[in-house]
């Protein structure tokens, strides 16, 4: 008689890990993305019909991932461009998230961004001189970003209301409140307001290279801001426990507003690098959902601004795979989507496994018993 | 008389992740005795009781109950063999009545009927000697009460083997006899009682056998009757260690810390604390007793500044005479006021008086030492922030109860934890982590710290290494005034005893020290004095040196209005 057929007992179980060396956790990471590559050339098999009648074009499938991003030019500096601003919002909700503050919110402060500075320019635009029309609308953008952070702020710290609902529901007001000026602005009919002919922010190098280094020097800014300043340091001690910043004095209230003020303006900046920088026009998409992409990239970073380039790299890097995938192989609708979901799916699911540790019980006494056996 | 096994524990394993809980542990338990499992926090002695009870499922090892294997995987099972467990945190609704509690989720043929069961809890509790009322809500009990609520529901669905895990933390000496008493009837009953404690006296009071793990081994199993308090430390340590804590004379105590007529009431409205009155004296320890959630807590915030809604006085002495003036603590506006006052001589005793000068003067003279205070500095802390405290120059350490969720921050290293009280020194945003670094060495080196590095979060240390990295950063700033709410739970008698010798070089610098605890009996071997509180107010005051825990346990329980008529 064995003893393993007489007891049942659990099949695995999980114990929390106290610490992962990162080299470890960077295979686990690794492992996770070749395998979530490996499940969507699967799901692309079976879905996608040219695929299915012509295997062979799996390599070209996986080949569209950095075609989409890397095969001209002019896609290598848009896929620059597109990550900065989808990192310019990350960084903006970064402050927050490391307060514990759930600032789901980006979008609409984004948003409001695009917004003031847009308004700036329609009004002023032509009458005052383009330097001084550009500075006003960057100011216009961080007020706007910084009030939709704040109102929310404010509330938290009267009446401790919920941040993540609140935070959501401003993004549908800031929606409203663009589609209400588009009614006023835009008095033809059409809905769309035409590419405005002032305030333009002036190129360096290309079209996107301003851009590209404005968010770069946010990123370290950000770096330094959170991690070697007194308020980068309020703002951990607050995330981590409101009674220990109390304890020590810090008021809780005051480091929750300022910093979703500043979350907010640095949302308006994201804003205003998209009305000034590239739309010179505004619809109520000019956030483009990036709002919210942005806080899977803060996420995966681990609120980490440095590592966060990383993240959003490897975000853009799979959306403009994905409007790849719908061009060459004749796709359209959420098909693209579904299959990048995929890869995102394992990338963020194997942080579970960092996290944890997967024990076989069954496994290890078997391999024990063959040990003995061989003894 | 020959014992009948119960319960045989063989090689029973369990790790987390890679620490080591229970190494291959082998145990009996008999029918009809009480075992004792004994050893320091962090040994195992949950660990393994809860693999016992179906809350854990060993790695390894195999479980026999009257000679036959069983497999427990869960609460369920073990209940089925006939085993309960009463956990150190209740596990109870609220808003339920004691039979409602007690029948919850026992599945039973027939139709639920209240009455029947409120018979049979009536009919154990007088078996057993228990005092319960079946229909009381759980909000209305005592903790005692609850914890009797929790026995009867395991004797309820039949457990014939009973673990307590720590049931005396949180009772009175009083309430503490009661229990022991039904134990002892439960045994004569044929019951198997398993208690984990590591109060020795307790062990030796009760037990009839004593179980000693450490490191989540099996050390010893011994029989009380030949066992005394140094040998089951000896094996509970691994080496001899004295037990006796030095208590030190007061040295010129002098009044520190005068809280008069305190009054506090809570978010809700309730009255926490009552009309509380008493004085700390520099160079003393004042112990604080009570039942847990009499107001130790929010007595100690109240005078911290961390409570709203406090009436009455927190006088603090700042013992400033014959001290020079500075303005490291003082605006120019306040010295010249306080100089009009006449609060100031100048080494000779004659009286300071700055009219007629320029303010460029005034600063040369002050800052020349030779402004002395006339008296003690007194300062009213009530509706003062903890920032506004330590700006106005008082000296007022705090170790509080949680110390991850509110005297240090968790994910932090060393370094970053020095910082929190001193972070704003220095002009400029930025922060400087030089001199932190420094602390946080030092409290390293001199306390013997074990870490991984200075900068690896404190979450990660023991619980002795937590409250060490505390308390020094506490004692680092030179306090006037040491409060400290229960510095010693959850550590090793190592670490108990490194935080006594702390406690006791402060009083020695003639700090005023307030000491909140829960074991009698170290508060009446450490402290001067004990202020005795219950329900939020005062019911006692005694000289330590000379009450009685039976005295201080009668206080304990004893409301304030008794207290008022006796007097």
């Amino acid at each position: 008689m064995t003893r393993s057929n007489k007891v049942r007992e659990p099949l695995l179980h999980l114990s929390k890990r106290a610490s992962l060396n990162p080299v470890k956790a960077g295979l686990i990471r690794l492992a996770a993305l070749a395998l979530g590559l490996v499940i969507c050339g699967l799901a692309a098999f079976l879905l996608i019909d040219k695929l299915r009648q012509n295997p062979g074009k799996i390599g070209a499938f996986y080949y569209t991932f950095i075609k989409g991003s890397f095969s001209t030019t002019r896609k290598f500096w848009k896929y620059f461009k597109n990550l900065s601003i989808l990192l310019c919002i990350a960084l903006a909700l970064t402050p927050a998230f490391r307060m514990r503050f759930w600032n789901t919110g980006g979008e609409g402060q984004t948003l409001v961004g695009v917004l003031g500075c847009i308004a700036v320019a329609f009004y002023l635009g032509g009458r005052i001189p383009e330097w001084l029309l550009l500075i006003l609308m960057l100011l216009a953008a961080l007020a706007c970003g910084a009030v939709w952070g704040l109102i929310p702020a404010l509330f938290k710290a009267r009446w401790n209301t919920n941040e993540t609902l609140f935070t959501l529901m401003m993004n549908y007001v800031a929606t409203y409140l663009v589609a209400f000026f588009l009614e006023v602005w835009v008095t033809n009919g059409s809905g769309a307001l035409p590419k405005q002919q002032y305030g333009k922010l002036p190129t360096v190098g290309n079209a996107y290279l301003l851009i590209i280094l404005v968010v770069l020097a946010l990123t370290v800014g950000l770096y330094i801001y959170l991690n070697y300043t007194k308020h980068g340091y309020e703002i951990s001690v607050v995330g981590e426990s409101v009674r220990t910043a109390q304890y020590v004095g810090i008021s809780d209230k005051k480091v929750i507003i300022r910093t979703m003020m500043l979350s907010g303006a640095l949302c308006g900046l994201a804003g205003y690098l998209i009305g000034a920088g590239l739309d010179q026009s505004i619809t109520t998409e000019s956030a483009g959902g990036q709002g919210f992409t942005a806080i899977m990239v803060s996420w995966l970073g681990k609120f980490n601004p440095v590592a966060m380039i990383l993240t959003a790299g490897l975000i853009q890097l799979l959306n403009q795979g994905a409007a790849q995938i719908s061009q060459d192989f004749d796709v359209s609708g959420a098909l693209p989507n579904v299959i990048v979901g995929i890869i995102l799916f394992f990338i963020i699911g194997c942080e579970f496994f960092i996290n944890y540790e997967v024990h076989f019980p069954g496994l290890r006494r078997h391999a024990a018993q063959r040990k003995e056996g061989v003894k | 008389m020959e014992k009948q096994l119960a319960l045989q524990m063989r090689g029973i394993t369990k790790r987390f992740g890679s620490v080591l809980a229970n190494d291959h542990v082998d145990l009996d338990v008999y029918r009809g005795e009480i075992l004792a499992i004994l050893g320091e926090n962090g040994c195992g002695k949950t660990t393994l009781m809860n693999m016992i009870a179906g809350i854990y499922f060993p790695d390894d090892g195999r479980i026999f109950m009257d000679g036959r294997e069983v497999v427990i995987r869960s609460p369920k099972d073990a209940f089925a063999h006939g085993i309960g467990m009463i956990h150190q945190h209740f596990k109870l609704v609220d808003l339920f009545t004691a039979a409602e509690n007690i029948v919850l989720g026992v599945e039973e043929e027939g139709r639920y009927n209240l009455k029947e069961v409120n018979e049979r809890v009536n009919g154990i509790a007088r078996k057993y000697g228990f005092h319960i009322d079946p229909q009381k809500k759980i909000y209305d009990m005592s903790v005692s009460e609850k914890q009797t609520v929790e026995i009867i529901k395991v004797l309820y669905r039949g457990a014939d083997i009973l673990i307590l895990d720590e049931p005396t933390a949180v009772l009175t000496p009083q309430e503490i006899d009661r229990l022991f008493t039904v134990l002892r009837r439960m045994r004569e009953d044929g019951k198997s009682i398993i208690i984990i404690t590591h109060k020795l006296h307790e062990v030796l009071e009760v037990s009839d056998r004593v179980a000693i793990l450490r490191r989540g081994e099996h050390i010893a199993t011994v029989s009380t009757r030949d066992a005394d308090e140094s040998s089951l430390t000896e094996m509970m340590v691994g080496k001899k260690i004295s037990l006796n804590i030095d208590r030190p004379q007061p040295v010129n105590p002098a009044p520190r810390l005068e809280v008069k007529h305190l009054n506090l009431h809570d978010a809700e409205g309730m009255h926490v604390l009552r009309d509380i009155s008493f004085t700390a004296n520099g160079g003393e320890i004042l112990g604080i007793a009570g039942i847990a959630g009499s107001g130790q807590r929010q007595l100690l915030e109240a005078i911290a500044g961390l409570q709203p809604h406090v009436s009455g006085e927190i006088i603090f002495h700042n013992p400033k005479k014959d001290k020079p003036v500075t303005f490291f603590h003082k605006s120019m506006k306040r010295v010249k006021e306080l100089g009009a006052q006449g609060a100031f001589h100048d080494g000779k005793q004659q009286p300071v008086s700055f009219a007629g000068m320029s303010t460029k003067e005034v600063r040369k003279w002050v800052e020349s030492g030779d402004v002395l205070f006339r008296e003690d500095e007194t300062i009213n802390l009530r509706d003062k922030t903890p920032l506004q405290i330590r700006e106005l120059g008082v000296r007022l350490s705090f170790v509080p109860e949680d110390r991850l969720g509110m005297g240090l921050v968790g994910s932090m290293g060393i370094t970053d934890n020095m910082m929190l009280r001193s972070y704003r020194k220095g002009a400029g945003g930025f922060l400087d982590r030089k001199k932190p670094r420094a602390l946080a060495d030092e409290i390293i080196r001199e306390l013997e710290v074990s870490t991984p590095g200075v900068n690896s979060p404190v979450r990660r240390l023991s619980g002795g290494n937590v409250q060490k990295v505390l308390v020094g950063r506490e004692i680092a700033f030179t306090p006037k005034v040491l409060m400290a709410a229960y510095p010693v739970r959850g550590l090793d008698i190592n670490s108990s005893y490194t935080i006594y010798r702390l406690l006791n070089k402060q009083k020695e610098n003639g700090v005023a020290v307030l000491f909140v605890g829960e074991d009698l009996d170290v508060l009446l071997e450490l402290c001067d004095r004990i202020l005795v509180i219950n329900s939020g107010a005062v019911t006692g005051l005694v000289d330590a040196r000379a009450a009685t825990k039976e005295e201080i346990g009668l206080m304990m329980t004893r409301t304030a209005s008794v207290r008022k008529e006796e007097a």
